[in-house]
Order: C-alpha cells, then structure tokens, then sequence
C-alpha cells in the first residue's frame, strides 16, 4: 500500500512541478531542479537559487527539496517514468552507477560544450572528478556538494594524557583510547554501525590503505564486479574496532539510542569520533562552553602509504527529455555553481568544501581558513589530495551500493552483538552483497558502464 | 408485505455500480495486476526496459534465509502485537462500561492515540524507549545493559510492538466499547440479580455476546500489522539490528526504493497479499465457528 501512496505522491510533485514549470511569453525560461538536503542546508540551496535568478535574466530555477538523497531519486525516477522530470537533479554519490546506465541522462560535458561554456576540466580536485566520471575520464556529472571524512579529537582530554597530536595510526589510536579510559573517560571514542557508517568504517579506510572494496577496480572496469572487503586489510581493521568495543574503549551511540556520535563529540562525552566535514560547523555551533577540539585526518595502520580519501556527497545531473531552452538554462546554472565565488558562498553557509583547485585558491585567498570557525577545514582538502587517486580510490562504481551499505550495517551488528565472529560476519557481506551485484547485472544485460 | 424497488434493466444497475468499479480498478486491480507483472520481470528502474524472468524472483527471494527471518520476525510481530493490543483494549473497555468514576474521561482519551500518525508516535516512543536518555535509562542504571535496543534484537522487536500496540489500543477500544453497550442492561442486570459476580457476568454474558467484535478486530488487527507497522519500523529500528526487525512490508519498502529493486519488491508484495489472504481464509474458517452472531 505504503508502495503505491508513494508513487501517487511522486507523481503528483512531479505534475505540480511541471505546472509551475510551464514557460510564459517574455517571462524568462523557467527549469527544475530538485535535490535532496534539507533543514537549514535546503535553506542555503534556496539562497543559491535566488542569486542565480537575481544575477540574469533568461532564466529562472524552480528549487524543489524532495527531503533527502534515496527520495529525491525515487521521485526523479516516478517522474521520468511519467515524464516530467526535472531538467537538473542532485543525486548522491552511490547512485552514481545506477545513474550511468539509466539513459536517462544528458552528458554535463556535452551539455556545456554544446552552449559555448568553457570548463576547465582539470581544475576539479582528481579525487572528487574521478568519482563521478567514467573509466574514460568524461564527466557525466557535476560535483556539487562534496565532503570527507575526518577524526574529530578533543583536544582538552588528550591533553590530560600528554598528547597534544591527534594518533596517525591506528596502533597510537589503541594506546591513546587505553590511557583515556584509565585516565576515567567513559567513552574515548564514538562509533555507529549502521548503513550510513559504511561510508568512513569501510569505503575510506580501504581507500587511504589502496585496499579494493571489489573486484574489477571497485566496479570501473565491468558490471562483473565483486565485493572482497573478506579478505583485505578492513578484516583486521573490524577485528581491532570490535576488540576495542568489547575492552570499553569505543561505546556504539547512534539516534535511536539517545544521542549520535556528534552529539555525543560536542557535548564532550566522547573523546573522538570519525564523520564528515560537512559536521564541522554542527560541532562549532553545538559544542559544550569551552571545549577544545580539533580535526585531523583519518588514521592508517603503520607502515601503509597513506592514499587520498574518498568524496562524498551529490553530484548534479542534467536529464534527457527538455527543450534546447531548458538545456541552455541548465548549463548556465551549472557554470554559475561552478564560479569560486559561489564555491566561497556554498562552503561558508554549509560544511561542505570546494571542489575545484580555483575555488579553493579563492578561498584561501579570501582568508577562509585562518579564522575559527572555518579553521581545520583545509585538513578535509589534504586528505583527498594526499596521492593521485589510484585504480581502486578513485571511488566506487557498484550497482544498487545503497542495498550493499545496509547489508554492512546488518552485519557490523551481528558481529558487534557477538552473534557471528568477524570473519563470518564479512563473509556474509560479501556473499549477500554478490547477490545484490548479480541481480544488478541481469537487470542490465548487454550493457557495460561507460 | 415487503416493499422493493427494482430497476428494469439491468443496464441502470450496472450504470450506478460504475463510479465505483472505476475506482476500485484503477486503485485496486490496475497497480496489483502491474505488481504481478512487474514480480515476473526484471524491471530496470528508469524504465529503459525488462526482461522476462518468470518465476525466478520468487525462487531468489524464498530462497533467500534473509526472507524468511523477515516473514518469521512478521509473524511473531503480528501475533504478539494484536494480543497485547487486543487484550488491554478489551481490559480497559470492560471497566470503562461498568461506569466506574471517571469512565467519561477514559471514553473520550483512550481514543486518541489511533489519531496520532505512525511516524510521530514512533518519534516519541523512541524518546521514551532510548536506553540513554528515556525512561529506560532508569532501568538500564539499576541493571546496567539490560535494555539495548541498538544491538539487541529481542529488544528493538519488543519496542516496535509496544509502540504498535499502543496506537491500536486505542483504535480496539472504541469498537469494544460499542459493542459492550450494546449488550442490553437487562441481561446484566438479571444476572445479577441471580447473584453472579463481575467476573461471571463477563465470562458467561459479555464475552459470548461481543465475540462478532472480537472477530473482526481480529482479521483487521492481524492484517494491520503485516501493513501499519512500516512507519514505526522506519523511525525507530530501521529494520535493524541485524534484520532483528526488517518486517515483510519494510523489506518490500528498502528493497524497492531503496535499492531500486522494483521487481523484486513487487514479488515480495505479491507473497505478502497472499500470506494476508491465507491468514484471513484461515481465520474466516476456523475461528468464526465459535463466533455467535445475533
């Protein structure tokens, strides 16, 4: 039943937005663009959709939130179906193969060259531009949002063990959580173990250790990609998080259990936690009075050649299917997310960072960084530089990914609730986890990614 | 002798039963026939097209152990939850009836939690229920561990269905409380005239006469259960921990919007409508034979 009030309500937002989308003589060319954050983040999309109708006027954005990532890409695909798509869609990071084989797509390349805008290609940072494009190296997409992961340590409880330096490895993590839990801290480090976590547990530690999450170069090369998370160095990696829980060094805080991890970080309670830089600004405007805290990049294991980090967020889709007066909108509206100065806006109102190299210039130039509450940001920057991305960090090309996160949830919680040991549980992920690629694969055949 | 209107031709009746046919294919036979075609393919999401797969999504989806701990988490879902709710409505109807000092009040608030959407009554058991920082933090101080929702599944599963049966208290007490009126007083109160207790009266009197009720709160309990529940499994477990409490209906939901898996989905709709049929011809047929109806 749920199902099918879904698909009416999806059809029904996309007839609205059409309606409102019918083009009047004289009046600009209206387009849509419908994307997934909300709150205060939906607010700060507004704001950009007001600057860039106020700074021309052929055209005119219709901004339409659909609450988050999975729904805006549920009503995208309800109302493509009926068509009555939006002419730009922000879809997240992981849909990014489903995406590549929709054909429901208008190259964002083809799309700027075809209405004379030039873009500099290699401007973008190669972590964040890899992840979006194919094998070849076109962009399909264009980065908009984009965050990283970091560790976020307070530095007044490091201190009152002697350190002043957040661990780089995470042998030092083991010994600094040991000497926090004897020197009286209930909780040294925060962890959650559900879909979401996939994201910093398993996705960007295998990255920054050049450790595959599949076979095929993470799905690059071929729809006849396999998970192999069973057999790299992220067993091990569970192993010590899992011994490390059980010890009382990290406590499992997550929503529904109270309090989240970066709650659980501001407040003081815990001591460190691994999340995005987009949490950065939460952490300054929630912190406890006088709290000292800082970033730094995710630890590796000693010895291992540190490798960059992997973006996350959304990219911007242009869809098939509009008038050439609704293309040439569109491509003005990606070129004006593209300007620095918008870079400098979109960074500033939210925790996300820079995508290209002039954007952050830009900002660096405008003195971004050196000021609290902005400072410590660039650390996000420095890790998904910190190499070339190689063949398996460039990112992650794997069908129906979404299912693939839920089932690491489902099993982290089976090992962290000693039902299956390590091993089994990461066996289970992989052998579930193939069964969700095999089906994606015969939903397609004959096709190859591009 | 009995008056009767009739039409003379056939036609007008049917003309008068057409707005409703309408709506019942376009609402009812339309989608559920495109589910079962959609559950014998493999429908690419953006509709680039399909192929014809026959019955291989339900091979994959009943041989899948996931599947069936999702209809065994369902099943114990169901029965646990329209016992508790059925039983507390019932308890409370029955002292609401007997006009005891404040039976007004009780009549009018006991019903409000069915008016309370899903999603917001799971919000708020989630407050209540978290181990950290609800009521339950309390009792987890006194026995620490005793309450983790958040890894173990007895506990998320019992916090679904307090929550569930919370709301359908509400909602069985309204018709048991009709149908304890509408018992005449007379009944009663010649029994207890004849001297039988409370307890008796309820037994021998009241029980037997509402069983029609019982019945029917029965099928629609039951039935809800397998459908309602989606939105307090979203706000509150998510079907976690380790599938503790992915119920039929949410695995229909994630696996198809979520993980775009429509045909998939669609096959898994098609076994829950009919396990929700089999369970209600199962019903009709063995548990209506000790209902007596008036």
């Amino acid at each position: 039943m749920t199902m099918i009030k879904r698909g009416f309500a999806a059809l029904a937002a996309g007839a609205l937005s059409t309606a409102l989308a019918m083009p009047a003589s004289a009046e600009p060319v209206k387009f849509d663009f419908w994307f997934g954050l909300s709150g205060d983040l939906a607010r700060v999309v507004d704001t950009l959709c007001k600057n860039f109708n106020a700074s021309q006027k052929d055209y005119e954005v219709v901004c339409t939130s659909q609450g988050n990532y999975d729904a805006t890409l549920q009503n995208t695909i309800a109302a493509f179906r009926a068509g009555k798509q939006p002419a730009v869609v922000q879809v997240y990071d992981v849909g990014t193969a489903t995406m590549m084989l929709s054909g429901a797509y208008k190259p964002a390349d083809k799309l700027m060259e075809e209405n004379g805008y030039k873009i500099d290609y290699a401007d973008y940072f190669p972590g964040i531009a890899r992840y979006y494009a194919t094998s070849k190296g076109e962009m399909l997409s264009f980065p908009f949002n984009s965050s990283t992961p970091l560790m976020y340590w307070n530095k007044d409880a490091f201190a009152k063990i002697g350190k002043t330096e957040a661990p780089k490895t995470w042998e030092d993590v083991g010994t600094d959580l040991k000497a926090l839990k004897d020197a009286g801290y209930e909780c040294p480090m925060a962890i959650n173990i559900s879909a979401n976590e996939s994201w910093q547990l398993m996705e960007q530690f295998s990255a920054l250790h050049n450790q595959p999450i599949a076979t095929k170069n993470n799905g690059y090369d071929g729809l006849d990609a396999r998970l192999e998370v069973n057999k790299t160095k992220f067993v091990q990696y569970v192993t010590d998080l899992k011994k490390w829980y059980d010890a009382g060094l990290i406590k499992i805080k997550s929503k529904d259990l109270g309090q989240d991890m970066v709650q659980a970080f501001a407040s003081g309670t815990c001591q460190v936690i691994l999340t995005s830089v987009g949490d950065h600004g939460t952490v300054g405007r929630t912190q406890k009075e006088g709290m000292k805290w800082d970033v730094a990049e995710l630890p590796v294991y000693a010895g291992t050649e540190r490798k960059n980090s992997l973006v996350g967020g959304a990219s911007l889709w242009v869809l098939s299917g509009k008038s050439d007066a609704e293309y040439k909108g569109a491509a003005a509206f990606l070129n004006f997310i593209h300007d620095p100065k918008t870079a400098l806006f979109w960074s500033t109102n939210t925790g996300y960072i820079p995508v290209t190299k002039s954007g952050f210039d830009y900002m660096k130039g405008q003195g971004f960084y050196d000021k609290a509450p902005y400072k410590g940001r660039e650390v996000a920057i420095a890790s998904l530089t910190a190499s070339e991305p190689t063949e398996v960090t460039r990112g992650i090309r794997l069908g129906n990914f979404t299912q693939i996160r839920a089932e690491f949830g489902t099993q982290m919680q089976a090992i962290f609730a000693n039902k299956v040991s390590v091993q089994e549980g990461l066996d289970t992920l992989v052998k579930n986890g193939d069964a969700i690629l095999d089906r994606f694969q015969q939903t397609y055949p004959g096709k190859t990614l591009p | 002798m009995e008056k009767r209107v009739t039409f003379g031709k056939w036609t007008i009746g049917i003309l008068f039963a057409v707005p409703q046919l309408l709506l019942i294919f376009t609402f009812f036979y339309w989608p559920a026939g495109q589910a079962v075609y959609w559950s014998l393919t493999l429908q690419q999401p953006w509709g680039g097209g399909n192929i014809w797969v026959g019955l291989d999504n339900f091979r994959s989806i009943l041989s899948n152990a996931d599947y069936w701990n999702s209809i065994n988490a369902s099943l114990v879902f169901a029965g646990v939850s329209t016992g508790l709710a059925m039983f507390i409505a019932l308890v409370l109807a029955a002292l609401t009836d007997r006009q005891l000092a404040g039976s007004r009040l009780y009549r009018v608030v006991l019903i409000w939690p069915y008016g309370i959407a899903a999603p917001a009554l799971a919000l708020a058991f989630r407050f209540i229920l978290a181990p950290e920082a609800g009521f339950m933090a309390v009792v987890n101080q006194i026995w620490p561990g005793f309450w983790d929702p958040g890894l173990d599944g007895a506990d998320a599963m019992a916090s679904i269905i307090v929550a569930f049966s919370w709301k359908y208290v509400g909602y069985n007490f309204i018709f048991f409380l009709a149908a304890f009126q509408a018992i005449p007083r007379s009944l009663i109160e010649a029994a207890a005239m004849d001297g039988s207790g409370v307890i008796r009266r309820f037994w021998d009197i009241q029980f037997p006469l509402i069983t029609p009720t019982i019945f029917f709160l029965l099928v629609i309990n039951i039935t809800e259960s397998f459908q309602d529940s989606f939105g307090i499994v979203d706000i509150m477990t998510s079907g976690g921990p380790a599938n503790a409490t992915n119920l039929m209906v949410y695995k229909i939901y994630s696996d198809g919007f979520k993980g775009l898996d429509y045909s998939g989905a669609a096959a898994q709709s098609i076994i829950l409508m009919l396990l929700i049929v089999v369970l209600t011809i199962f019903q009709f047929r063995f548990i209506e034979r000790r209902v007596h109806y008036r």
